[in-house]
């Protein structure tokens, strides 16, 4: 099993940071996995993306072209990856500030209001959370354990106090994720 | 007690170096190698291992630092990306000319100038063919993993104790800034300053005791002594190739086609051959693992065997010409890479693959023949 | 009696420091550099540091240093001597490390370097030549260089509208809280050569303290590259040097004079 994860927004939405816990509960999960992000000043309030490999086998390149799964947080990401997305994959987006939803059919699309429900949690900073927890409901390739047990590793111990807030928002995540099968129709799982 | 953690390329180097038991680090910060002296200073290993870690005025600084750090027959490293590594080349050139041990890694980012802070591998032809004034070279490690920015830590100290010469650790911003598991190996002591003057006080500046005077330098005025000074090199670097050459063949055996591909190129190029050989074209990857020396035999054998050779680097072309020598026009060899800090994505590389080598090969092949002929 | 009757142990009442090879000095006849030299090597001796002293050797008519210090020395690039020596120091705390520079080196290539090292107050002894030209590559003009003075390169003299004022490297880094001990001296007469004696003993023991760099000036003459006899060359340093670098402490134990 092999999977190829674009994550893509703005710097401060906890992408990097995301894609690092997907990348700890792989290991976790002895699984090979890459993180590779973007770096320097476009990061800085600007677009920011990490592509992240989960795979059984030793990885090739840790760079790519096209993607298992594209989790989309603004609009410049979708732009530029939602035609990155194989025939028969993944796009999860969050639906805030974006004006052109996306338009493949030959692709599995879903949607998070991640921003909408990290603000009725009351912390806002567990906003890529929710969106995590939503990919772990389409694709459940980590167990939720690995996952916790990859929070533990990338924090620092000074946050380990947070580690049940962000279990909590990864299950709202699981809970809201909602799937978009055709344009104007939008359904709940 | 080997020990497995998520970290970038640039930390896993840090740490590597603190854990090779290096005496010091000197360096001055540049995108996208930072984080190495950031890890180094946030580690505190003045009290880990009492080595010295140092954030000097300015890249010349650094190097000379590292200069006399090395004449001291302690074990130092710097690091940097490419425009740095031209301020450092004259001081790597002394390291050369004055034969000491030192570690240089060089983050490659794209160039002429300040050029783009993004991956790049276009400091090939400044790490392989010399860089610096005068006739040397370096042994030149370029690692495609985060796994081995960590294992050629010691592999380049080793190579320079071996042979009293620099080393460098080509990376590029892409193996530099990505994360992947690494197992780091175990802290190894540092050498005491007991131990340091017993292995190295034949030539290092250890302090005069009833021996002769130590001097560190590359100076030799007597252009008969200069001339020996310098065949003495040429005769190291004669040696690394018949001993400490490293490379590695993916999938070459059946081979009908060649990709030759180091750092982080070597990683894209694998998956492209993986692509092309789920599409039933047989092609393999010959990765360098050392630049300098070069796989020229392995090269040239495998010359013999295939049609085609796509020399892949993202550079406008610069390792091309030595893969060209290698194989002595025996058959086609062409080049890809994308500049100015994209990188090329294994789709690219294999088209590259069917257009410059698959469609035209055969055409090529027989002109250039002909032409000989001629 | 012969010469050769003379030249015998017993009658022996003065001789050159062991830390002096025997090579022939590469300096010009009159040039300060020998007395510079023998100096430190008697410092050293005096000291019995012999076995825990490195020297770094610059580029310039001192390149050669090497040559005629009979200590483990290291030879730097232009101007990078403070850089190597900052990281021998951090890596053999308890030796005694100096650099030996001319004015080009010190003042001009490896301002930056100076500074920092200053600036961090490295435990090292810099030994700093001004002789206000460069001697090695023939005369050219130096940023010691006095107005007016004519090199090579200041055929006319310097100006300094276009090529600025000399610069007077001993007060500018005194200022600096990294150093400790900062002093002009010259070594042309016994008088001042026995003064920059100890300065220099002090500058090596000051290293000790821990307490940052020991800086010494040293005025000196260039006799070929000014075109003047020794003599001359030292009558007009008095005059015209002198003025301008005045000799004497700028800083003792850390306190500005």
């Amino acid at each position: 099993m092999t999977e190829e994860i674009i994550i893509a927004g703005f710097g401060g939405q906890g992408v990097l940071s995301m894609g690092k816990i997907l990348a700890y509960s792989g290991i976790m999960n002895n699984q090979e996995v890459s993180w590779m992000p973007s770096y320097g000043p476009e990061m800085r309030g600007g677009t920011a993306n990490v592509t992240v490999i989960l795979s059984d086998e030793r990885i090739s390149s840790p760079y790519l072209k096209v993607f298992d799964t594209a989790i989309i947080l603004n609009q410049q990401s979708m732009d530029k990856f939602e035609e990155s997305v194989k025939p028969g994959g993944i796009l999860l987006y969050e639906p805030q500030g974006i004006y052109q939803h996306p338009t493949r059919t030959d692709i599995n699309i879903y949607q998070i209001e991640a921003n909408k429900l990290a603000t009725e949690m009351g912390n806002k900073k567990i906003f890529n959370m929710v969106v995590l927890g939503a990919y772990l409901k389409i694709k459940p390739i980590v167990e939720l354990e690995n996952v916790l047990d990859g929070l533990k590793k990338s924090l620092p111990e000074r946050y380990h106090n947070l580690i049940p807030l962000n279990e909590k928002a990864i299950h709202v995540g699981m809970d809201n994720l909602k799937t978009k099968i055709f344009q104007e129709k939008t359904v709940t799982i | 007690m080997s020990e497995l953690k998520l970290m970038k390329g640039n930390e896993a180097l840090a740490e590597a170096t603190i854990r090779a038991g290096a005496d010091a680090y000197f360096g001055y910060p540049i995108t996208p190698q930072s984080e190495v002296i950031e890890y180094l200073m946030s580690e505190r290993p003045e009290k880990r291992t009492g080595m010295v870690v140092l954030q000097a005025e300015s890249e010349l600084a650094a190097i000379n630092m590292v200069y006399g750090a090395a004449s001291t027959g302690k074990k130092v490293m710097t690091s940097s990306s490419s425009p740095g590594i031209s301020l450092k080349l004259e001081g790597i050139s002394y390291l050369a000319g004055a034969e000491l041990p030192a570690v240089i890694v060089n983050v490659v980012r794209g160039g002429p100038g300040l050029g783009t802070i993004q991956p790049s591998q276009a400091d090939y032809f400044q790490s392989v063919k010399g860089g610096g004034h005068g006739d040397y070279h370096l042994y030149v490690l370029a690692p495609s993993s985060v796994q081995e920015m960590a294992d050629f830590v010691e592999d380049a100290f080793d190579i320079a104790f071996k042979y009293r010469t620099p080393v460098l650790i080509l990376s590029d911003g892409l193996i530099g800034q990505m994360m992947e598991k690494v197992v780091l190996k175990d802290q190894q002591e540092r050498l005491t300053d007991e131990e340091v003057i017993k292995r190295y006080d034949t030539w290092a500046t250890t302090g005069k005791t009833n021996r002769e005077r130590n001097i560190i330098t590359s100076l030799d005025l007597v252009p008969e002594k200069m001339e020996a000074r310098v065949h003495k090199l040429m005769a190291k670097y004669k040696k690394m190739a018949e001993e400490d050459l490293r490379y590695e063949k993916i999938e070459c055996d059946d081979a009908e086609y060649l990709f030759v591909a180091y750092g982080s190129s070597a990683r894209i190029a694998q998956k492209a051959v993986e692509l092309g050989r789920a599409k039933g074209i047989k092609v393999g990857l010959l990765r360098p693992i050392t630049l300098f020396p070069y796989p020229k035999q392995q090269l040239f054998e495998l010359a013999d065997q295939v049609k085609g050779i796509l020399s892949v680097e993202l550079s406008a072309g610069q390792m091309v010409e030595d893969v060209k020598l290698a194989v002595e026009h025996k058959v086609p060899v062409e080049h890809f890479g994308r500049t100015g800090g994209i990188i090329h994505t294994p789709e690219e590389v294999l088209e590259a693959l069917e257009q410059k080598i698959i469609k035209n090969g055969s055409i090529r092949h027989h002109k250039t023949r002909e032409s000989s002929i001629l | 009696m012969e010469v050769l009757d003379i030249i015998k142990p017993e009658n022996q009442v003065f001789c050159k420091t062991k830390l002096l090879t025997d090579a022939t000095l590469s300096y010009c006849p009159g040039c300060g550099h020998g007395t510079a030299h023998s100096l430190t090597m008697e410092v050293v001796e005096e000291m019995g540091i012999v076995e825990d002293t490195i020297g770094v050797a610059p580029v310039g008519c001192s390149v050669l240093a090497y040559d005629f210090m009979n200590i483990d020395m290291t030879q730097a690039a232009h101007g990078r001597a403070p850089a190597v020596a900052t990281a021998i120091a951090r890596l053999w705390p308890d030796k005694y490390v100096f650099t030996y520079q001319g004015d080009g080196d010190l003042a001009a290539i490896g301002t930056a370097e100076t500074i920092h090292a200053c600036n961090r107050g490295e435990d090292i002894v810099i030994i700093f030549i001004n002789n206000g030209i460069y001697g090695m590559t023939g005369g050219q003009m130096a940023p010691t260089t006095l107005e007016g003075m004519m090199t090579s390169t200041s055929p006319f003299g310097r100006e300094a509208k276009t090529m600025g004022l000399p610069i007077k490297m001993t007060e500018l880094i005194a200022n600096l809280p990294g150093v400790f001990y900062a002093t002009r001296q010259a070594v042309h007469t016994h008088k001042h050569a026995r003064k920059a004696k100890k300065a220099i003993r002090k500058a090596f023991e000051n290293t000790r303290l821990k307490k940052g760099i020991s800086f010494i000036e040293i005025v000196s003459n260039c006799n070929s590259g000014w075109k003047m006899t020794p003599n001359e060359a030292n009558k007009w340093m008095e005059e015209h040097m002198f003025p301008y670098f005045p000799l004497g402490d700028i800083k003792v134990n850390g306190k500005l004079k």
